[in-house]
């Protein structure tokens, strides 16, 4: 009923954790989910000590899956436990960030997992309130985790005295309503008190003041999804699936100019080639790569050479000037128009820019004005030198760091494939009115 | 005014998930899940979710302003939305996009004259591996080719 | 205080209590960090990006708007990767920014117009089209120009957190946000102005203002607001005689941030139509138009006659005319005509509850205190409506200091909404309310005290004495409704109590008596308006009446005497808390004489000796035998409050019939005058539901 959003077998290279039972009949299902070690996470959890939880999440090296990768386990012991206000859980499930689309299977095939993920969380902070945050255009995925959810009350799973343990907790879905900033935490939180997506003023920071400024674990789905395998497994042992530093498995979307695109389950650390190569059949047609978006569109871009030799993991990534971000992979082959690719990822910034702060407000339009010039053939070498010196301008000085997500692949673009904006250069004329008509269009 | 029973359960239901005298809370979700019944945010809609929430309609429109998914207008019976993102354009999403703009002859939040289909030129939907990929409503589609999009755009119309 | 901490700013080592912003610290060591969302006093934003420092060990810059200074925080203001930054967000703002200075109303006093010159790149790279939005007007008073809005959100606090309206707000994302009113296409608020004030563009402008003039061809007088009694000061541009705008940019009165819709706007009074600028005297039946000198003959004339032959005057006094005005006028019927019949229209019992207070020092609150206040008691006002501005002090105390509020009164008000106890009683069930709040008063450790006319005579004293059972510092308000109200009891227009509440030789009748007294020979009335709704009993009275318009006591009267306005002379008024400020001389209008001048040829044309009818002299007068008005003339001078000290001894006040009734203006009424402002009824006349309270 749901469109498939796996391959019928895995590839032979995935390490599969967090995907075990996405294959599985029923797989959404809660008897599905018990009859594979579902809750055994939670259970386990709830005889230990909420430092003990904590400790074997920071033992699990795991780090956020949202895109900035921040130390999980670290992230969940600056929550002041003793604070007198309620606690909060919150899940980010706003997966917006161009090229990313791993929530969305986690969501579909096992969201049990992801409950177990909150519960256990909510264990170790003693919060008994959670709300999973999910994009406007995930309808069918929020219905389907309401329905999750409803069976979990229904088998004692949620609510009151969860299986005889003591611990209560209270969980619901929230839909967005269409911004990609709502991914960015302080704004997922503004959204979910009903106002409009704009970023906080950090610190204080979520597990401090959060939702409704009350003290609150904010992880992406995925992170969650991880919770349970580590503490059925043991955090070294999750660790030890993925390289040191950076422990367990990836979600890793592959997509664009690759012959199996689709959602693979990775150890970190898997290397670039393989996963083009072996994972993805290589690339379309048998072309050559010419560039890697690594982790949703907000990284900066590398070259096919760059990436070829790189791993995907945090550190690796970082060698490079880039991120390993989201998990968004997008793979362009040597016929990409790279100009029409900077325009249209700046068109995206541009389009979801919340309009808060002055160098992203104004910077990503007037980029896609000068972009869109320059795809058009009627820019000048100025407007190329422009494009750099304005992302230069915002990078590091926005309010948020959306704004650094559009300066970032932008300057990137520009800098490493300058010459194919300059073979654009007066290849075409277009009247100022048919200019300001295709701006307005874009608009 | 009023929403069907099973909306007017959903909300009463709503109120009780966010803290006390944090009901504001329910306003995105009450916009949203009205819209579908409503179509778009009526003014009535919005006086009517101030009014439950006790908030005025300036904080409404604030919100309706800013998120995307929320309707300014009436939009058509079905509502296409193309995907041109980056991973969906190197697919040739902006193609389809065109070709649809070209085969109902109109454009971006626009609606055919017949008020059956309308048109928006999506952000990333998060379906990129499946690209190149449009929404039908809430539905997803995926791999879409000219020819699919073609046939769908016939039996929307002959619907 | 917090524990200061050291830091360096450009080299040099700077104190500052912890938690202080870079930004302030940095102001307050004489370095000027540029900033448009950040405004003191307001919430926090961090969205302009302008205040960006460099900050030793951060790997980016830093907003100093938002930043606490720290031990051993070393800053950069000036380094060049700051003065880049500053001239790249001045870039982006002026890419969208239309850029039409030369007729913007704010061109001249434009915070963005300084930036860039001190700022700024000079030139812009921008090349783009801009996207134009046409202009709105969203009340007879407001304008928006979204082009050149810079969404620093500063008018959407100012109304959220300044006024507790919350009319504007943001909406659209991104480069298409906009700044909207609450009612869709217009706005329903207090027409405050507040909003265009501290815009720092010209992207709200004043309908009243606009495209009059531009700044720097006006002349700037700070003068004090005629019409409510909480004395803003207004600082009027004047150009040929004229009035044009009213607002605060130097924000140097008590008022700070604030002027309500009738400092800012309802100054237009002056200029109205029906304005007298010719005496009259009645000849068969009819008034008509005489020289000066004539109608002023004819006064001293008549009122020669009339004390000669032992009749009876009745002289009733303004609340908007000046303390010095006042004075010389209660001694002008007390010596000079020799009657004890002098009275004015009451509206808050100030001889009670300086009674009630005698012997004590300080127990009167200023402006300034009810914003430092912990503790807030509102009794029986509707305080939004009918004083402005100390509802906006409660508000910021209560913002700022987290005061608790408590409201008594007969139905909800806005202080509600900070209010930590709200209760509900009519005016006679006022003090027994009150009464049962003892614990919450006394927990919050120290309370300014406002009451109205709810709490009157005896009343008084017994709130009086309750709060002091509480044991805990309290200060009080005696609310009154002009700008002159308190200081026209102060001088001792009163029957029975002369200036400094001194018991008067003779008590004589109240206002109310005088007008129902068939035997009245002669009223005298200066800037008041009695008749509007009652009717002179005596028939034979001789009616002298000193006013701007022909009001329904100037229609009655034998000989009208065309008076100027609180815009139009010299001379201190004293507000509701007891704070005196000194008004100046803004414009000149043809015909009319300050009532002062007129007391004066008067008293020249009765051969009475009164003293010199001069507002400084008549002044020194005053602050040597009012008690209490012995305050510093240089702080008087110089336009800023003295507060006064009237508090003393024990007042006679029982057993006075007395009749003490508060006007119950609202934001948009002025008594009498009301009828002549075209701002007012401008807004009394538009849609909506704000604009009737
Ligand atoms: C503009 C922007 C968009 C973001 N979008 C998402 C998102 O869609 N999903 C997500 O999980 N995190 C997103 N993030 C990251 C979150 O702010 C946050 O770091 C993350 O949810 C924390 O969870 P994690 O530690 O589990 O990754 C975004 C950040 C920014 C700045
Ligand atoms: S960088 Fe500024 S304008 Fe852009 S999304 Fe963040 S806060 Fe909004
Ligand atoms: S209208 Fe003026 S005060 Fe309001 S946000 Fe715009 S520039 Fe700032
Ligand atoms: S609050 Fe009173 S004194 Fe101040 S501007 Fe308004 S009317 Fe004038
Ligand atoms: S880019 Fe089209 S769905 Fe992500
Ligand atoms: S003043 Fe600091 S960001 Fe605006």
């Amino acid at each position: 009923m749901y469109p498939s959003l796996l391959h019928e077998t895995p590839h032979p290279d995935e390490q599969i954790v967090l995907g075990k039972r996405f294959r599985l009949p029923d797989s959404r299902r809660i008897d599905t989910y018990l009859a594979s070690e579902g809750y055994q996470g939670f259970l386990k959890a709830a005889q230990m000590t909420p430092e003990q939880i904590i400790d074997e999440v920071k033992a699990s090296n795991l780090r956020g899956r949202g895109g900035a990768g921040f130390p999980t386990g670290l992230k969940w012991s600056f929550v002041p436990r003793q604070s007198p206000k309620p606690k909060y859980i919150v899940v980010n499930g706003d997966e917006s960030e161009p090229g990313t689309c791993k929530d969305r299977v986690l969501i579909q095939y096992d969201p049990h997992q992801l409950i177990e993920g909150i519960l256990i969380a909510g264990r170790s902070v003693d919060a008994h309130r959670g709300w999973i945050y999910i994009r406007g255009e995930y309808r069918y995925l929020i219905d389907i985790m309401d329905e999750a959810i409803a069976e979990a009350y229904a088998r004692g799973w949620l609510g009151k005295n969860i299986q005889g343990t003591g611990f209560d907790f209270e969980l619901s879905t929230h839909t967005g309503a269409g911004a990609y900033e709502c991914g960015e935490e302080s704004a997922l939180l503004e959204s979910l008190e009903g106002k409009r997506g704009v970023p906080r003023i950090r610190p204080p920071f979520p597990a401090v003041s959060g939702a409704f400024q009350c003290p609150t674990i904010l992880n992406n789905v995925e992170t969650f999804a991880a919770v349970p395998s580590i503490l059925r497994m043991g955090g070294q042992a999750w660790a030890a699936l993925g390289i040191p530093k950076a422990g367990g498995t990836k979600l890793t979307c592959l997509t664009g100019h690759v012959n199996r695109m689709g959602v693979y389950e990775l150890a970190l650390g898997y290397p670039v080639r393989k996963m083009i190569e072996d994972i993805g059949g290589g690339i379309r047609g048998g072309k050559k790569l010419k560039a890697m978006i690594p982790g949703g569109s907000s990284c900066p871009i590398l070259t096919g050479e760059e990436a070829w030799e790189l791993n995907m993991d945090y550190d690796s990534m970082a060698k490079a000037k880039t991120m390993l971000g989201s998990g968004g992979v997008v793979l362009m082959d040597e016929d990409t128009d790279m100009v029409k690719a900077a325009l249209r990822i700046i068109r995206f910034y541009q389009h979801e820019s919340c309009g808060w702060c002055i160098p992203c407000r104004e910077g990503t339009m007037w980029l896609k004005k000068l972009l869109t010039r320059l795809d058009e053939g009627v820019g000048t070498v100025k407007d190329i030198d422009l494009v750099g010196d304005l992302a230069d301008n915002m990078l590091g000085r926005t309010f948020c760091p959306l704004g650094d997500a559009a300066a970032m692949p932008t300057m990137s673009i520009v800098r490493k494939f300058r010459h194919e904006f300059e073979a654009k250069l007066g290849r075409k004329t277009v009247s100022m009115a048919g200019l300001s008509q295709l701006v307005s269009i874009t608009g | 005014m009023t929403f069907s029973p099973e909306l007017e359960k959903r909300f009463a239901e709503m109120a009780a998930k966010y803290p006390e005298g944090r009901q504001k809370a329910c306003l995105i979700p009450m916009l949203m899940y009205a819209q579908d019944e409503v179509g778009h945010m009526t003014e009535e809609l919005k006086e009517e979710v101030a009014k439950r929430l006790n908030i005025s309609v300036l904080e409404v429109n604030e919100v309706v302003g800013y998120y995307t998914m929320m309707r300014k207008k009436r939009m058509g019976k079905t509502h296409l939305q193309i995907c041109t993102n980056i991973s969906c354009l190197l697919w040739d999403g902006d193609q389809l996009w065109e070709r649809a703009c070209q085969k109902l002859g109109i454009g971006h939040n626009e609606v055919t004259a017949d008020g059956k289909i309308s048109l928006e030129e999506v952000e990333c939907i998060g379906a990129c591996s499946w690209a190149p990929a449009i929404q039908v409503n809430y539905d997803f589609q995926h791999h879409v080719t000219p020819e699919q999009l073609d046939k769908l755009i016939d039996d929307l119309r002959n619907a | 205080m917090a524990d200061p901490v050291t830091f360096t700013v450009n080299g040099k080592s700077l104190q500052a209590p912890a938690g202080t912003l870079v930004i302030d610290a940095c102001k307050r060591a004489g370095i000027e960090i540029p900033a448009f969302c950040y405004y003191e006093g307001l919430a926090l934003q961090a969205a302009c990006r302008m205040c960006l420092v460099e900050v030793e060990k951060a790997p980016k810059l830093l907003a100093s708007c938002t930043l606490p200074v720290a031990e051993g925080m070393v800053v950069q203001t000036e380094s060049p990767v700051v003065v880049q930054a500053r001239k790249a967000m001045l870039e982006f703002l002026l890419t969208n920014h239309p850029l039409d200075c030369p007729v913007c109303d704010k061109g001249g006093e434009c915070e963005l117009q300084d930036m860039s010159f001190r700022y700024g790149a000079g030139e812009s790279r921008f090349t783009e089209m801009k996207q134009h939005v046409d202009e709105k007007q969203w009340s007879p008073v407001v304008y928006f120009d979204a082009p050149r809005c810079i969404l620093c959100y500063r008018c959407v606090r100012i109304c959220d957190e300044g006024l507790g309206v919350k009319a504007l707000g943001v909406t659209n994302r991104g480069v298409y946000s906009e700044i909207t009113p609450n009612k869709g296409d217009h706005l329903d608020c207090d027409e405050c102005g507040a909003c265009i004030d501290i815009c720092p563009v010209g992207a709200l402008t004043s309908g009243i203002y606009r495209y009059q003039t531009r700044p720097w061809e006006m002349e700037h007088i700070g003068a004090i607001c005629s019409h409510c009694g909480d004395g803003c000061k207004t600082t009027l541009g004047v150009k040929n005689d004229e009035i044009l705008r009213g607002n605060n940019r130097d924000r140097s009165g008590i008022n700070g941030e604030f002027l309500c819709i009738k400092g800012r706007y309802a100054f237009d009074f002056v200029s109205h139509a029906e304005r007298l600028q010719s005496p009259m005297i009645r000849v068969d039946g009819k008034l008509e138009e005489v020289s000066w000198s004539k109608a002023l003959a004819f006064v001293a004339q008549r009122f020669g006659e009339i004390k000669a032959a032992g009749g009876r005057f009745g002289v009733i006094g303004g609340e908007r005319s000046t303390n010095e005005e006042n004075y010389y006028l209660q001694k002008f019927a007390r010596v000079g005509l020799g009657t004890p019949h002098i009275d004015h229209r009451r509206s808050g019992d100030v001889p009670a509850l300086l009674d009630a207070l005698h012997g004590r020092q300080g127990a009167l609150a200023t402006v300034d205190d009810l914003y430092n206040a912990k503790g807030v008691l509102i009794i029986g006002a509707d305080l939004a409506q009918q004083h402005p501005l100390l509802a906006f002090q409660t508000r910021a105390d209560s913002r700022h200091h987290q005061a608790k509020v408590f409201t008594v009164t007969e139905g909800p008000v806005r202080e509600d909404k900070v209010a930590a106890k709200k209760l509900r009683a009519g005016p006679a069930g006022q003090l027994a309310v009150v009464k049962t709040l003892g614990e919450d008063l006394k927990a919050a450790g120290e309370l300014v005290v406002l009451f109205g006319d709810s709490i009157q005579g005896a009343a008084v004293g017994e709130l009086v004495s309750f709060i002091d059972s509480l044991g805990v510092p309290a200060k009080y308000i005696c609310l009154v409704d002009y700008s002159n109200s308190r200081g026209t009891c102060d001088m001792g227009l009163l029957p029975h109590l002369g200036p400094g509440y001194q018991a008067a030789a003779q008590t004589g009748m109240g206002q109310a008596e005088m007008l129902a007294d068939p035997a009245l020979d002669a009223l005298w009335v200066v800037g008041a308006n009695p008749l509007a709704g009652a009717a002179l009993a005596s028939q034979q009275a001789f009616v002298v009446v000193q006013d701007m318009f022909l009001t329904e006591t100037a229609q009655r009267a034998d000989v009208v005497l065309p008076s100027a306005s609180a815009y139009e002379k010299t001379g201190t008024v004293t507000n509701t808390c007891g704070q005196v400020q000194r008004l100046r001389k803004a414009i000149s209008v043809m015909g009319v004489k300050a009532d002062l001048d007129i007391f004066g040829l008067l008293a020249r044309g009765m051969r009475l000796d009164l003293g010199r009818a001069v507002p400084d002299q008549v002044f020194e007068e005053i602050r040597a035998s009012v008690h209490g008005y012995n305050v510093p003339l240089p702080v008087i001078a110089t336009g800023g409050a003295a507060m006064t000290d009237p508090v003393h001894g024990r007042i006679p006040v029982a057993g006075q019939a007395q009749v003490i009734q508060s006007a119950r203006d609202t934001l948009f009424t002025s008594g009498s005058l009301t009828r002549y402002s075209k701002t007012l009824n401008l807004v009394l006349e538009a849609p909506g539901e704000l604009y009737k309270p």
